[in-house]
């Protein structure tokens, strides 16, 4: 990075210190912190809009889709959040897997489940073994974009059907006293409002999110706990020219201040977006 | 070899009684429910160990952040927001590096062990969480209460013990509901966070991963872990339950609170 770092057995101090802290892979380090970022401001719309659905078909008229939704509210919320991640990485996969060689070699007639193994088509192997690195490495971030998403859409979910049940019953009922169709009442009146009572739930569900993106680490991601653990580890001399010896603590207690500091200020925007919302409403804690 | 014969090899596998070897191939249906299950005593260990001594913990934190003095509030605060406001998981991986470099200094070897180890961890945590419950409960015990209290010329430590903290766990019992049972979701972090599994003696989810990377077939040792966390949950809600109709039965029957559980809050 510097000119001074060039040899680094004559560095001391805060120079030594300067040079070790922008080395490649500490650039690597930094990098992954972005991951992180992108990871969640990718998973919480699209946790959001699954929430949504999930809502939506929670309150259906039609029976098999309202037991759908509530079943997906309840089971996800029942169960440890990491047994669904490591599940869910899993079974997305093949499922990509399995629809791609049902697609792409109809003519294979091997089981795909042999013992312990599940065979597809090369065609089908996602991503494919032909493709390069970085391929693999979206693909995996995709799988767990994904995964996050049905987690905390269940979360979500949750929230907005507790939501749309607290919009006052008078306000669908004038709705549908001016001759709006059921479809109309939902988009223009329950909707809107929604968000309202929406919205402290959602938030708590945002500082949730952010304090399960480590877990990004169990599902094969190289993220910040992945760096921090490899850079944190004893480094003998014979590989580096910045040996230094366990450093895991260190590299752990930036990880944790880093995510204390996150966390505070999303609970300030939260609550500055709060009081701007709740202006003018006529509940209890309203600015008036 | 019968499923008896499977119980009462791999039953206790997770605390070191029974069959050393795990098994290595044609897993059965029965072996993957046994060891899964086998692996909840940790799970069960972990939760409720933590949930009693955190307990008493909370409540001293509660009290801590609703007092005047400046001394007692602000380290109070403090814990709570660290604990609070930082993933459980960095928290194992720090506290499990930092009990290590303990050991190496010569102090509390001990603690580098999950057993001992985690469960500290789990109990700080589960303290800063209900502590946090506890205090909003504090918060709002009735006016009512305390004036009647001093009426009767109750003050000082009795009112404390005979109507603050009783009041406090009535309000604040629905929630701590949830966070129990989130703590026992939160165990089966442990053994996925640096802390070490000694001779494979995992918890539920160690083992139900362990049959997954092996069979490659996530579809039976997932669900049949889902399945022993219901029942798990459906446990702490009766066990509360029971306590939450203690804690209110002095109220009359319209004013009780039913108990509902509505977990939507995991860390």
């Amino acid at each position: 990075m510097f000119e001074y770092c060039t040899d680094p057995e004559t560095l001391d101090g805060l120079r030594w210190l300067s040079c070790y802290l922008t080395t490649g892979k500490h650039i690597n380090f930094y990098w992954s912190f972005v991951t992180v970022l992108v990871l969640l401001f990718i998973t919480a719309p699209t946790a959001l809009a699954f929430g949504f659905l999930g809502a939506m078909s929670a309150r259906a008229q039609v029976a098999p889709v309202r037991w759908l939704g509530q079943a997906y509210i309840s089971v996800v919320r029942g169960v440890p959040d990491i047994a669904f991640f490591l599940f869910f990485v899993i079974a997305l996969d093949q499922g990509f897997e399995w629809m791609r060689h049902q697609a792409f070699c109809p003519d294979w007639t091997d089981p795909i489940r042999q013992g312990n193994d599940f065979l597809v088509c090369p065609d089908a192997k996602l991503p494919l073994s032909s493709s390069p690195q970085w391929v693999h490495e979206v693909y995996g971030f995709f799988l767990a974009v994904l995964t996050f998403a049905i987690v905390f859409g269940a979360f979500a979910a949750n929230v907005m059907f507790g939501a749309m049940r607290a919009v006052p019953r008078a306000q669908m009922e004038t709705a549908e006293a001016y001759g709006m169709t059921h479809r109309q009442t939902f988009w223009r009146v329950l909707v809107p409002q929604m968000w309202m009572y929406a919205l402290p739930g959602l938030g708590n569900l945002w500082m949730i999110l952010i304090k399960a993106t480590p877990l990004l680490f169990l599902l094969g991601v190289e993220d910040i706990v992945y760096w921090a653990r490899e850079l944190g580890g004893t480094i003998n001399p014979r590989f580096t020219d910045y040996p230094h010896g366990d450093w895991r603590l260190w590299y752990f207690l930036a990880l944790l201040v880093f995510y204390l500091a996150f966390t505070r200020v999303s609970e300030i925007l939260i609550e500055r977006l709060n009081k701007r919302l709740r202006h003018g409403q006529a509940i209890v804690g309203a600015g008036a | 070899m019968s499923c008896w014969v499977t119980i009462q090899d791999y039953a206790l596998r997770s605390i070191g009684i029974g069959e050393r070897l795990l098994p290595k191939a044609d897993f059965t249906i029965c072996q993957q429910v046994t060891l899964i299950g086998s692996g909840m005593i940790w799970n069960i260990y972990f939760g409720a160990l933590a949930l009693l001594i955190g307990f008493f913990i909370a409540s001293g934190l509660a009290m801590g952040k609703d007092a005047r003095n400046p001394f007692l509030r602000k380290p109070a605060e403090w814990f709570i927001f660290i604990f609070r406001g930082s993933p459980l998981f960095i928290q194992f991986f720090f506290a499990y590096f930092l009990f290590l470099k303990l050991k190496q200094l010569g102090y509390v070897t001990w603690l580098t062990s999950a057993q001992a180890g985690a469960l500290v961890v789990l109990i700080l945590n589960t303290a800063a969480y209900s502590g946090e419950i506890f205090f909003g409960a504090l918060r709002s015990v009735p006016r009512g209460d305390m004036e009647a209290a001093d009426a009767y010329g109750i003050t000082g430590w009795t009112r404390f013990k005979r109507i603050t903290w009783p009041t406090m766990l009535r309000l604040a019992w629905p929630a701590y509901t949830n966070e129990a049972i989130f703590l026992f979701h939160a165990t089966t972090l442990v053994f996925f966070s640096g802390f070490p599994t000694w001779q494979q003696r995992g918890d539920a989810l160690y083992y139900a991963n362990y049959f997954a990377d092996k069979t490659f077939n996530p579809f039976v040792p997932y669900p049949i872990l889902a399945g022993f966390f219901i029942l798990l949950t459906l446990g702490v809600i009766g066990l509360f339950g029971v306590m939450n109709k203690r804690l209110n039965r002095h109220l009359p029957q319209e004013r009780r609170k039913r108990l509902r559980v509505r977990p939507n809050l995991i860390r």
